[in-house]
C-alpha cells in the first residue's frame, strides 16, 4: 500500500489518502501491547465500544508521579491500533502532568499524519490516557 | 507459500478481459458518431446494435430493442425510480416496495421518493439475507407502483427468488424491477423466466469497461428519461453513443454467456475450497449469506474479535485485495447495512470480510489466502479487547 507522498502523485497536496510508513509500522508491530494485573496497574481505563468499531484498554504503572510502564489492548481499525501504540510511546516515562498535555495532534503528528476520514479513530488513545491518569490519582 | 498478488474483490469491479480490451482499442479508431448518417456512422451504429443483441441474449431478452444502454448500474436504477416518480406524481399508485439490503443507489433513490411523499417499504430479510416473503405479500397491494428487489446481493451474495417475487408484484398490478448488477454473468439470468419489467445491469462487473451498463425494459412498460436530449436510445437516454463502452459490453456479454456454465462450476468450487479452508484455519468465524442460494463467487465471513479494516490492511500487506463491511473503512460509524439487516449485530458486522472470486482466480490464490488468514486473525485477536 502506498504510504508517503512521492513524486508520482504529481505534486498532489490534498488530504493524505494512504497510511504513512509509521502508521503501518505501528499497526504491524504495535508497541506496549499487553495487559497489567490489578496489583501492577495504578491507573486503568477502557474507552470506546466494539459495537461502534473500536475499543481500547489502557493500563499505567506509576512511580514518583511518572508513567513507568504502560500497556494497551485494542479492538479497532489500523488507525486506532497505530495511534494507540504511538500514544503509549509518547506517554511512557512522562510525568502524569506531561501525559495529560499530550494531544491528538501530537499522536497524529508523530505518525506523520493519518487520512482525514480516519481521524476519529485516533481519538481513543488520548481519552484513555487521560482517564487512566485520573484513575491513578484517585 | 511464497508471497503473491491475489485479487479477491471482483464484486467491486473486474479487470478488463484482454479480448475486450483489444476490441475496444481497435474500435477507438472508428470515431464516427453512431448517429451520423454517412457510411462511417452507420458502421459504428451497426456495431452498437450487434452489442445490444449480445447483451439481450445474455439476459434472455428476445427483442434487443428492449435493452437501453446507460452509464452503469447506478444510472439504470435511478432511471427506474425517476420513472416511478413521474408516474406517481400524476396520480394513482404510489407505493414502492424494496428491501433493506439494496445497493445504496437503490436505497437512496427510494429514500428520495419517500422524501417526495411516496409510501416506501423497506422489507426485512432473514438471517441469510433472504427477503421475507410473508412481509412482501402483506406490503404489496393495489396501491403498489413498484417492487424493486436485487437479484443477488453484492456483499453477502444471497440470491433471491425473483420469479416468486415478480409473481406477487404482477398479481397486484405493480411493476417489477430487479437490480441484477451482481448476477449477470455469474448465474443464469432470464428476464422472461423471472417475469421482470425492468432489470439493471452493469458492464464492469463482467470483465468489461466501467461507465457502461444497461437497463432492460419490457415492452409496453413506461420509461422516463433521466437524461433528456437527442433521439439516442429512442429518446430514453440522450447523449452521443459511447461506442467503445458499448462494444466492450457486447463482447463481454457474449463471452460471459458462452462461459457461464464453466464459471458457475469452477468458481463455485473455488468458493467452497476457500470457505472450507477459512473455517478450518480460523476458529470461531462464521460465514454470512445463504448456505446454498448464493453467488458462486461471493464469500462473506465474520471474524469475531478482529476489526474488518485491520483484517483488510493485514491482507493487503500480504498482497491480498478484499473488501470489508466495517464502518471504519468508509469513515462512518455504521457497519454494513446488509449485515445489520441479517441480524449479525454491529460487532460481528465490523469484523467481516468479503472475498469475491473471479475468472482469474486459481486454487493457488485460494490456498495462499487460507495460509495467511489464520495468523492474521490470531495476531489481531491477541491484541483485542474483545473476547469471542
Ligand atoms: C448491486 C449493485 N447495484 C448497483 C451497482 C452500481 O453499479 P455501477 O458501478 O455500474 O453504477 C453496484 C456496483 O457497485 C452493485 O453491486
Amino acid at each position: 500500500m502506498d504510504s508517503e507522498r512521492n513524486d508520482e502523485d504529481g505534486g498532489y497536496s490534498g488530504p493524505i489518502l494512504y497510511y504513512t510508513d509509521a502508521v503501518i509500522d505501528h499497526f504491524t508491530n504495535p508497541r506496549n501491547v499487553g495487559e497489567m494485573a490489578d496489583d501492577e496497574a495504578d491507573g486503568y481505563a477502557c474507552i470506546g465500544d466494539p459495537g461502534c468499531g473500536d475499543e481500547m484498554k489502557l493500563w499505567i504503572a506509576v512511580r514518583d508521579e511518572r508513567i513507568e510502564r504502560i500497556a494497551f489492548k485494542s479492538y479497532g481499525c489500523p488507525g486506532a491500533i497505530s495511534t494507540s501504540s504511538m500514544l503509549t510511546v509518547l506517554a511512557e516515562g512522562r510525568t502524569l502532568d506531561e501525559a495529560l498535555a499530550i494531544t491528538d495532534d501530537d499522536v497524529v503528528g508523530a505518525l506523520g499524519g493519518i487520512p482525514e476520514n480516519k481521524q476519529h479513530c485516533s481519538l481513543l488513545g488520548v481519552k484513555a490516557l487521560r482517564a487512566a491518569v485520573a484513575s491513578a490519582r484517585r | 507459500m511464497e508471497r503473491r498478488f491475489v485479487y479477491m474483490d471482483y464484486n467491486a469491479t473486474t479487470p478488463l478481459r484482454p479480448e475486450v480490451k483489444a476490441e475496444m482499442i481497435e474500435d477507438l479508431e472508428l470515431y464516427a458518431n453512431a448517429s451520423s448518417l454517412h457510411e462511417a456512422g452507420r458502421k459504428a451504429r451497426s456495431r452498437i446494435e450487434r452489442s445490444r443483441a449480445a447483451v439481450a441474449a445474455l439476459i434472455g431478452a428476445k427483442d434487443p430493442e428492449r435493452v437501453v444502454f446507460t452509464s452503469g448500474g447506478s444510472e439504470s436504477n435511478n432511471t427506474v425510480f425517476a420513472t416511478m416518480f413521474h408516474l406517481g406524481r400524476k396520480g394513482g399508485r404510489k407505493g414502492i416496495v424494496t428491501t433493506k439490503i439494496e445497493h445504496p443507489c437503490v436505497l437512496n433513490a427510494a429514500k428520495w421518493l419517500a422524501d417526495e411523499g411516496f409510501p416506501v417499504t423497506f422489507l426485512d430479510v432473514d438471517e441469510y439475507g433472504v427477503v421475507d416473503m410473508d412481509q412482501l405479500r402483506r406490503a404489496v397491494g393495489p396501491e403498489t407502483l413498484l417492487v424493486s428487489v436485487m437479484a443477488a446481493n453484492n456483499e453477502i451474495g444471497t440470491v433471491q427468488d425473483i420469479r416468486a417475487i415478480a409473481a406477487i408484484a404482477k398479481a397486484a398490478g405493480a411493476y417489477m424491477h430487479t437490480d441484477a448488477t451482481q448476477s449477470v454473468g455469474k448465474i443464469p439470468v432470464s428476464v422472461d423466466d423471472w417475469g421482470v419489467d425492468y432489470m439493471t445491469m452493469s458492464c464492469h462487473k463482467l470483465y468489461g469497461p466501467k461507465g457502461i451498463g444497461g437497463l432492460y425494459v419490457r415492452e409496453g412498460r413506461p420509461l422516463e428519461p433521466l437524461i433528456r436530449g437527442g433521439h439516442q436510445e429512442h429518446g430514453f437516454r440522450a447523449g452521443t453513443y459511447n461506442n467503445q463502452g458499448i462494444m466492450g459490453f457486447g463482447l463481454a456479454a457474449e463471452l460471459a454467456k458462452a462461459e457461464l456454465d464453466d464459471y458457475v462450476e469452477r468458481i463455485g468450487g473455488l468458493r467452497r475450497r476457500l470457505r472450507d479452508g477459512i473455517l478450518a484455519a480460523v476458529p470461531k468465524c462464521r460465514v454470512n449469506g445463504h448456505p446454498e442460494r448464493v453467488l458462486p463467487n461471493t464469500l462473506n465471513v465474520s471474524f469475531p474479535g478482529a476489526e474488518g479494516e485491520a483484517i483488510l490492511l493485514s491482507l493487503d500487506l500480504e498482497g491480498i485485495r478484499v473488501s470489508t463491511g466495517s464502518a471504519c473503512a468508509s469513515g462512518s460509524l455504521d457497519p454494513s447495512h446488509v449485515l445489520m439487516a441479517t441480524g449479525v449485530g454491529p460487532e460481528l458486522a465490523h469484523g467481516s470480510i468479503r472475498f469475491s472470486l473471479g475468472r482469474d482466480s486459481t486454487e493457488e490464490d485460494v490456498d495462499y489466502v487460507v495460509s495467511r488468514i489464520g495468523p492474521i486473525i490470531a495476531r489481531l485477536r491477541s491484541m483485542s479487547t474483545v473476547s469471542y
